[in-house]
């Protein structure tokens, strides 16, 4: 028995001795092993290392093991030794594993690499608004926030109210300044918007605000001209409207339309049959010398001519008021820096898709009428 | 109407520089649409002396002159007849500008030898109408003045007189307008002094009222010449070419004070005369040389032979006056200017007269026209008058307004002063008297009530005082849009928004198309062109044609849109808004991420739907019914009780062999109209369930005619509370099945509400459904 214990008493201390080497050894150990982890190039590699240091039978799992043969004092000082020993290893791995899976990863991003610069998908919705019709929702926007209504009326007109009713009898020279459309039957396309005045105060006693615009037809082809083109009209019609209401109208609308407060106006006597007095309304300043004229005409305007609301039932020395008419193409081509009218009735998908806006360019007046702020060219 | 400032000042005083005159006469409605200056043509022009003459070696036409121009001797050739040794004539030297050609004198050789200049001809220098030779200036003035301290220089305005001034149509009148706003004096010329011989020797009567007053006067031995000097030169500033001193005179008279006169030449005159209608068909070869062939109707001065003048057009070549007329008949009359408008328009003769007399010549003034033609007759051409013939009277012209000289201020919120508006209206020729205005004899056609008055003045007076007023004076009210103009709005944009581009065509089109779209045959009377005759019964034939435009330009791919007008009579009001659409060719182009795919029905079908549900509009039910220019097995319209709110489809392929369009087209047609009002209301309260919504496919095998929508409609009616979306995921038509069937593949999505479903509750259903759309459509569920 004695012999027995002789051994193990012995077996332990030359065991202890060995075991206090090799914690001893420790330092040299983990430098050994920190260089393994280092050199390791692969997650599996990484791992083999794992096992045979902290494995089932690895090396520092046998030493922990080993640490209970020591006794008290000892094992406790081992055994904190050992155990900082072995999680500066675990650490040491998790990072190496850590910058292992990175560089993995990056790896196969870049595999994954795409030409970015390669064209997108065709884009279906690529539609436009015609300028026609864009610089019409811009006016109409301006005109309701003055209180103009929007009127419609017939492209088809009788005699009376694209003529007669305006205070242009049969014959009458303003009707040479008018070659106009007619059918067989006597009516014919409007040669201006103006009959909806006239449908408007037949309907509609004062007080009347109203703006139309629409097609006109005139016959008439020549690079400044088309047989057909766009009018906007507007009537406003009470007890005190006057030429001085008409004035202001006119400067508000030039300035909000374009967008600019460069906006200077003349008012040029002029003669329609259906206004008295007449005028046709001159902007000078940027707006004109965009087409390299010191004045250029964009108005004809005038107080409603008496015999026009007599016409229509109106009493002129109760009501009065003021009209006063546009050509829509003309102010599109303006504004949009279009050069040539006779491209606007074309339906060329080149044209449209260049000069036309897109369906979310929604006019108001707080964003500014169109998008790019009236300088599309 | 052209006016030279020459002109204007005889009867005009002025210091006013020609730039504040244009200024002016816009500024007071008579804008001027040109101002030439020849001070500013003519300044590089300088007088030359030909030294010698020599023929060119190398024609029998040109000369080669040595022409000293003060400074040195230059060598020109010439093509006038008339160069002389000696002359003095007008030169352009190398680099001035030749206002006729719109081009500079260069150096170079005329037929191998030099020229270095040009001596000129009146009309090529703007100065006159003579092109028969060189100008021969006989003057005292040394070579090397300058041209322009030999000739008048002029200042010519080009005044846009517009059809209520007649009486502008007389450089009188535009002087009148001056004097008023205060730029000159008026000059007053001495009445015409006439002294009168004998009895009018001729019979003249006047048988129709379209001449209510005609005055005429023999002269007898007269001697026709040349004019004199003011009187050339004074044509010659408004570019009337000088003929001979007995037309130049009426020419004046037209011009100057707007009287058209004629005058005949008395000694072929036969018989006696008579201002009467045209017979049908009678005949006037007049002074433009043109046979005129008359209607009944129209105006005539006759003699015994025949129509020798159409009245205030255009007289007649057989009695017009020539160099060697004795005898003349002056004739200054007043013609009814709707008349004289309509026989112009028949016979299509634009001439001087013809401007004035139809829109209105001063009433007052055809006694003192006669008047002013006999003195300057008997002054330049010498002859004894005879008494004046006065036929008629003179109209009934006289007119006094009610004028409340407050209506100013009513209609135009100006302040004028009383006496301002006085003076105005009488440098203007009014007499105002007692609360009225009397209108002057030459505005007359214009000047009829106190509006007109109101123009009168403000436009004298200046508009620069036109205070500003806001135009929303009440109420600060923003107008809005009805439901169908927003509606119209939407869809623009709605369908931009589908990539669709909005164009805008003609509302016309070539009535052959026409036929082939529904024609109600709306053509017009006077097209512009013969393949734009009719009025477009549908939208889609002028987008086709579009569509082949672009494709013709290389656009493969046509994707356009039009809202606008279609038309089904002639009668105002006859016509419908129409929202169409047209897709041609590829809807996905070649491309590296997708597969192409041709347009189709179900592109415009998608184009209809979106539109309608972007406007509110219910989309009613799908029927496979469209127009004859829709394939007629490849379309369909969505009806909403008894309208059809729109048509779609691929487009008849005999409709695109029209066109000449072969790429694949579909269109469709939203009838604005027809759509029902949709007031905005808020939507209904959104209800979330918290329980997982489950799916469910079924296949079934129906007979081919069987249509998807009929299956759809049956499953959805099973249970409308838990069945919240049904869609058709596969379509099967061939070898598997037998012939004339197909296979609809459904997903059924079933949406519990309160409580989650049992398997069997989902059974029960799923067992409606089968039975339900068995029962409706014919369909059997595939075996599986």
């Amino acid at each position: 028995m004695e012999k027995k214990v002789t051994f193990w008493a012995k077996m332990s201390l030359i065991f202890k001795k060995e075991v206090r080497e090799k914690m001893a050894q420790t330092d040299e150990l983990k430098e050994q092993i920190q260089q393994q982890i280092k050199q390791a190039e692969t997650i599996a590699a990484l791992e083999e290392i794992r096992v045979a240091q902290l494995g089932k039978s690895g090396a520092i799992t046998q030493m922990m093991k080993q640490l209970g043969q020591l006794s008290g004092e000892e094992r406790k000082e081992q055994g904190q030794i050992l155990n900082e020993f072995k999680n500066e290893i675990v650490a040491c791995l998790e990072a190496k594993k850590e910058a292992l899976e990175q560089a993995e990863l990056e790896k196969k991003l870049a595999s994954e690499k795409i030409d970015v610069t390669l064209p997108c998908r065709p884009e279906t919705n690529q539609g436009r608004i015609h300028p026609v019709y864009q610089a019409i929702d811009e006016m109409l926007t301006i005109f309701a926030q003055m209180g103009f209504e929007l009127a419609e009326g017939p492209d088809v007109e009788d005699d009376w109210h694209n003529f007669e009713a305006l205070n242009i009898p049969p014959n009458h020279p303003a009707r040479q300044m008018q070659d106009s459309f007619y059918f067989p039957g006597g009516s014919l396309l409007r040669t201006h918007t103006s009959g909806v005045q006239i449908r408007t105060m037949e309907k509609q006693k004062p007080p009347v605000k109203i703006v139309c615009p629409g097609r006109a037809y005139r016959v008439d082809n020549d690079a400044t001209h088309t047989p057909m083109f766009h009018q906007i009209e507007g009537l406003m019609v009470d007890k005190t409207t006057n030429l001085a209401n008409l004035k202001t109208l006119c400067l508000e609308f030039m300035k909000l339309f374009f967008e600019t407060d460069d906006v200077s106006l003349r008012f040029r006597p002029s003669f329609f049959p259906f206004t008295e007095p007449s005028f046709e309304v001159d902007v000078g300043g940027v707006l004109a010398n965009r087409v390299g004229k010191d004045w250029m005409e964009v108005f004809c305007c005038g107080m409603v001519d008496p015999a026009v609301l007599e016409n229509c039932h109106i009493d002129p020395k109760e009501y009065q008021g003021f009209a006063f008419g546009l050509g829509l193409d003309r102010f599109a081509m303006l504004k949009y820096g279009i050069p040539d009218l006779r491209t606007f009735f074309d339906g060329d998908m080149r044209w449209i898709k260049h000069y036309g806006f897109t369906p979310i360019d929604v006019p108001t007046l707080t964003a500014g009428l169109s998008g790019n702020g009236g300088k599309k060219c | 109407m052209l006016a030279s400032l020459s002109w204007l000042k005889r009867y005009l005083k002025t210091t006013a520089t020609p730039k504040e005159i244009a200024d002016k006469l816009t500024a007071i409605g008579l804008e001027i649409e040109e101002m030439t200056d020849n001070a500013s043509v003519l300044k590089d022009f300088i007088i030359a002396e030909i030294k010698t003459v020599e023929n060119h070696p190398d024609s029998d036409h040109l000369h080669v002159l040595n022409v000293w121009n003060g400074t040195e001797m230059l060598q020109i050739v010439c093509g006038a007849p008339n160069v002389r040794v000696g002359m003095k004539s007008v030169l352009a030297g190398v680099g001035v500008m030749i206002p006729s050609f719109g081009k500079r004198i260069e150096k170079g050789k005329i037929r191998g030898v030099e020229s270095q200049g040009m001596l000129c001809a009146e009309d090529e220098i703007g100065v006159g109408t003579d092109h028969t030779g060189i100008m021969d200036l006989n003057t005292d003035l040394p070579a090397g003045t300058p041209l322009t301290e030999f000739l008048k220089t002029d200042v010519l305005f080009d005044v846009n007189v517009l059809a209520n001034r007649p009486d502008c149509f007389g450089v009188k009148g535009l002087a009148r307008d001056l004097v008023a706003v205060g730029l000159g004096d008026w000059i007053e010329e001495p009445a015409p002094v006439v002294t009168e011989h004998f009895k009018f020797p001729v019979s003249l009567s006047v048988t129709d009222p379209a001449c209510p007053q005609y005055v005429a006067r023999y002269i007898k031995d007269v001697q026709n010449k040349e004019s004199p000097a003011w009187l050339k030169e004074l044509l010659n500033s408004v570019g009337q070419k000088p003929i001979s001193a007995l037309v130049d005179i009426t020419n004046y008279l037209c011009i100057g004070e707007c009287r058209p006169l004629h005058v005949f030449d008395a000694d072929k005159i036969t018989g006696s005369l008579v201002v009467r209608s045209a017979k049908e068909g009678e005949k006037i070869k007049a002074l433009d040389d043109k046979e005129y062939t008359l209607s009944e109707g129209m105006l005539v001065i006759a003699d015994d032979k025949g129509v020798q003048s159409i009245a205030g057009i255009m007289g007649g070549i057989e009695t017009a006056v020539s160099m060697d007329t004795k005898n003349v008949i002056i004739e200054s009359a007043y013609f009814d200017p709707l008349s004289i408008a309509r026989t112009a328009r028949k016979l299509n003769i634009i001439s001087d007269a013809r401007m004035r007399f139809e829109r209105g010549v001063d009433p007052a003034s055809t006694v003192y026209g006669c008047n002013r033609a006999t003195e300057l007759v008997c002054q330049l051409c010498g002859g004894q008058a005879s008494e004046k013939m006065v036929v008629g009277q003179e109209i009934n012209w006289q007119l006094a307004i009610d004028f409340d000289f407050n209506e100013v201020k009513r209609l135009t919120g100006m302040d004028v002063p009383y006496d301002t508006m006085i003076d105005i209206l009488q440098n203007l020729g009014y007499i105002v008297s007692g609360g009225k205005v009397h209108v002057p004899s030459w505005r007359i056609h214009d000047t009829r009530r106190p509006a007109d008055l109101v123009e009168e003045i403000v436009r004298i007076y200046g508009l620069d005082t036109l205070p500003s007023a806001p135009v929303r004076a009440e109420t600060l009210r923003v107008a809005t849009l009805k439901p169908h103009q927003k509606a119209e709005s939407i869809v623009r944009r709605a369908l931009a928004g589908r990539g669709l581009c909005q164009a805008i065509t003609w509302s016309f089109m070539d009535s052959k198309l026409a036929a082939l779209f529904g024609s109600k045959k709306v053509a017009l009377a006077n097209p512009i062109a013969s393949d734009l005759d009719e009025m477009r019964p549908s939208l889609i034939p002028n987008l086709l044609s579009a569509t082949k435009r672009n494709q013709d330009r290389g656009v493969a791919d046509v994707a356009l849109f039009e809202v606008g007008p279609v038309f089904f009579s002639d009668v105002p009001g006859e016509q419908k808004l129409v929202a169409g659409g047209i897709r041609a060719g590829q809807m996905t182009p070649k491309h590296w991420a997708e597969n192409t795919r041709a347009v189709d029905v179900f592109d415009v079908k998608a184009d209809v739907e979106a539109a309608l549900s972007a406007m509110g509009v219910p989309l009613g039910t799908v029927y496979d019914k469209a127009p004859e220019w829709y394939h007629p097995a490849r379309s369909g319209s969505f009806t909403l009780g008894k309208n059809c709110l729109a048509v779609f489809g691929e487009i008849h392929p005999a409709v695109l062999k029209k066109f000449g369009i072969k790429t694949p087209t579909v269109g469709f047609e939203i009838y604005m109209n027809n759509l029902p009002a949709v007031k905005s209301k808020a939507p209904k309260k959104l209800q979330t369930s918290a329980l997982m919504p489950l799916t469910r496919d079924f296949a079934f095998v129906m007979d081919q005619e069987v249509s998807a929508e009929k299956v759809l409609s049956a499953v959805r009616s099973v249970n409308k509370d838990l069945i919240t979306d049904v869609s058709v995921f596969d379509v099967y038509q061939g070898e598997k099945l037998p012939e004339h069937k197909k296979q609809l593949a459904i997903k059924v999505v079933i949406q519990p509400v309160e409580k989650t479903l049992t398997d069997s509750e989902i059974e029960i259903l799923c067992t409606q459904i089968v039975n339900f759309v068995s029962k409706n459509t014919g369909a059997v569920l595939r075996s599986a």
